[in-house]
């Protein structure tokens, strides 16, 4: 095994969820990173869209902010903000929302806006929504990307700044949501996905090293393993040659 | 028409204290200059209306210019929290901050609404989150059509936009391209308007995407040359990434900031 940190093996195995040829709204961050690497290793052709209106953004280097002049110079289409997120968002022309997360509850909902007190007197006050309610209701599918620990997988979100799957199954489809919501949730330490029955995120792949106890020990809620527990690939050394080279040139 | 003038006399006539007052530019081209400007000013009681408040509004809110803040983002991008920000939500420092939040989606269907001369916007927003429930400016509508259950927002027109753009001609006619964000709507949405530019030039020669603000659509240009700086003017110079991870350590202290401001804005 080529020795890699758990962020890269969750960053390799991020980028390995998104498919060539598909499009993907990228939040800034970890799941800006991941599909940049997935366009140079298995996903030439996917296609990147970013909320400053940068439509098939192809940067050479890893954007630091979501509106780095990179994104226009390479990109199909610049279009103005009111058109990405009501032309291009919410007609439900994208594949894969592509979301980070302060906090992930056990259904999948996401908090980027307060954590402790009440919202308006709040212990810690976060950067907020800015695309994300409307990319987590409207692509057809959602994958998260997030540091697994006690603290952001908690049972029941602070604040649900993006709507997951509520308090289970159905809710999605009683609020007339278009997308699927979160299909995936990958971490420093494995993988998660919504129960077919009850939309609970239960634990599927294991990173190579990592056990189930690490997992239930960093998580906030008793953690439901599936039967079929797989373990995630190693990341090759062509994946990491791509990702060391795309971090050391930020 | 617009009048072409200096930023210190566009900020004096056209900012007054109580306004809602609207920065612009997304990631690209933010008026940094101009918010400078009005904290020397001493302006208070400010409204300040942005979807991504930045460095630019950290400051503004710092130097206790702002009452309240109407945003959807309020990150440092790329880098962490405005610590300033934080710092009047959390302990009402240096004064207290109302806020009032949305998502992206919501504040740019605003602004296309008060651009629109429309009183609100609808969108397929919100829908199941706390947002709804916090923000009294997100309500539910049914489509009188259809019956489908959407969301409604109410129209921003802010007493005065302010936007970055890399030129005007002599007639104050406006020319920005690459990102262009909401930059037209806000300015469209606006009672008055202010316009800084990299360059004031004989003729605005075509680019590839560019809007273009008519001069009868604008109230004020100023030449600020490097006045996005640390974001950046496509064409002209990129973003001052190290600048924007700089901006962390002055923010998170009080006394680093106070001593900023005086170096940097008063100095």
């Amino acid at each position: 095994m080529s020795t890699c940190t758990a962020d890269e093996t969750m960053t390799v195995a991020a980028s390995r969820a998104l498919r060539d040829g598909t499009s993907c709204f990228v939040g800034i961050g970890l799941p800006s990173t991941a599909a940049n690497l997935a366009r140079r290793t298995h996903a030439p052709d996917l296609v990147l869209i970013y909320e400053s209106g940068t439509l098939g953004a192809k940067p050479d280097r890893l954007p630091l902010s979501i509106g780095d002049g990179v994104l226009a110079e390479t990109a199909d289409a610049v279009v103005g903000v009111p058109e990405v997120f009501n032309y291009w968002l919410q007609p439900g022309r994208v594949d894969v929302g592509f979301l980070g997360a302060a906090q992930l509850d056990r259904f999948g909902n996401i908090n980027t806006t307060v954590i402790g007190g009440d919202y308006h007197h709040p212990e810690v006050r976060l950067p907020g929504a800015g695309g994300a309610p409307e990319i987590a209701a409207s692509c057809r599918e959602v994958f998260v990307v997030v540091r697994q620990s006690t603290r952001a997988f908690v049972d029941r979100v602070d604040f649900v700044t993006s709507f997951g799957h509520g308090r289970g199954r159905g809710e999605r489809e009683a609020l007339g949501l278009p997308g699927a919501g979160p299909t995936l949730v990958i971490t420093d330490l494995g993988v998660l996905r919504p129960d077919p029955e009850t939309g609970e995120l239960t634990l599927t792949e294991l990173h190579p090293g990592v056990e189930v106890d690490d997992v239930r020990a960093a998580t906030g809620w008793e953690l439901r393993v599936s039967p079929d527990l797989d373990r995630t690939p190693e990341p090759t050394q062509q994946e990491l040659t791509v990702l060391r080279a795309l971090e050391e040139a930020r | 028409m617009a009048t072409l003038t200096t930023l210190a006399d566009a900020v004096a006539d056209l900012v007054r204290d109580g306004d809602q007052v609207a920065l612009e530019g997304f990631t690209h081209l933010i008026p940094v200059a101009a918010g400078h400007e009005i904290i020397r000013s001493g302006r208070r009681d400010l409204t300040l209306v942005r979807m991504t408040p930045d460095i630019v509004y950290d400051q503004l809110v710092g130097a206790g210019c702002a009452r309240k803040l109407i945003f959807s983002w309020g990150g440092n991008p790329g880098v962490g929290s405005l610590h300033r920000f934080r710092d009047a939500v959390q302990h009402g420092w240096p004064v207290p901050l109302e806020i009032e939040e949305h998502s992206h989606a919501g504040m740019a269907n605003r602004y296309v609404a008060g651009a629109s001369g429309l009183p609100f916007a609808v969108l397929r927003g919100y829908t199941g989150t706390d947002l709804a429930r916090v923000t009294e400016t997100i309500k539910p509508i049914t489509c009188p059509f259809t019956g489908e259950q959407l969301t409604a927002v109410p129209a921003l027109n802010p007493d005065v936009t302010i936007v970055h753009a890399q030129r005007a001609d002599r007639a104050g006619n406006v020319q920005l391209w690459g990102i262009t964000g909401v930059q037209k709507e806000a300015v469209l949405a606006a009672k008055r308007s202010i316009v800084t530019v990299e360059e004031v030039v004989d003729e605005l020669d075509p680019r590839p995407g560019a809007v273009v603000l008519p001069t009868w659509a604008v109230t004020a240009v100023a030449e600020v040359p490097r006045g996005a700086h640390p974001s950046y003017a496509h064409g002209y110079y990129e973003r001052d990434n190290e600048y924007y991870r700089s901006w962390d350590a002055i923010s998170r202290d009080r006394g680093a900031f106070d001593a900023w401001l005086k170096e940097s804005v008063f100095g």
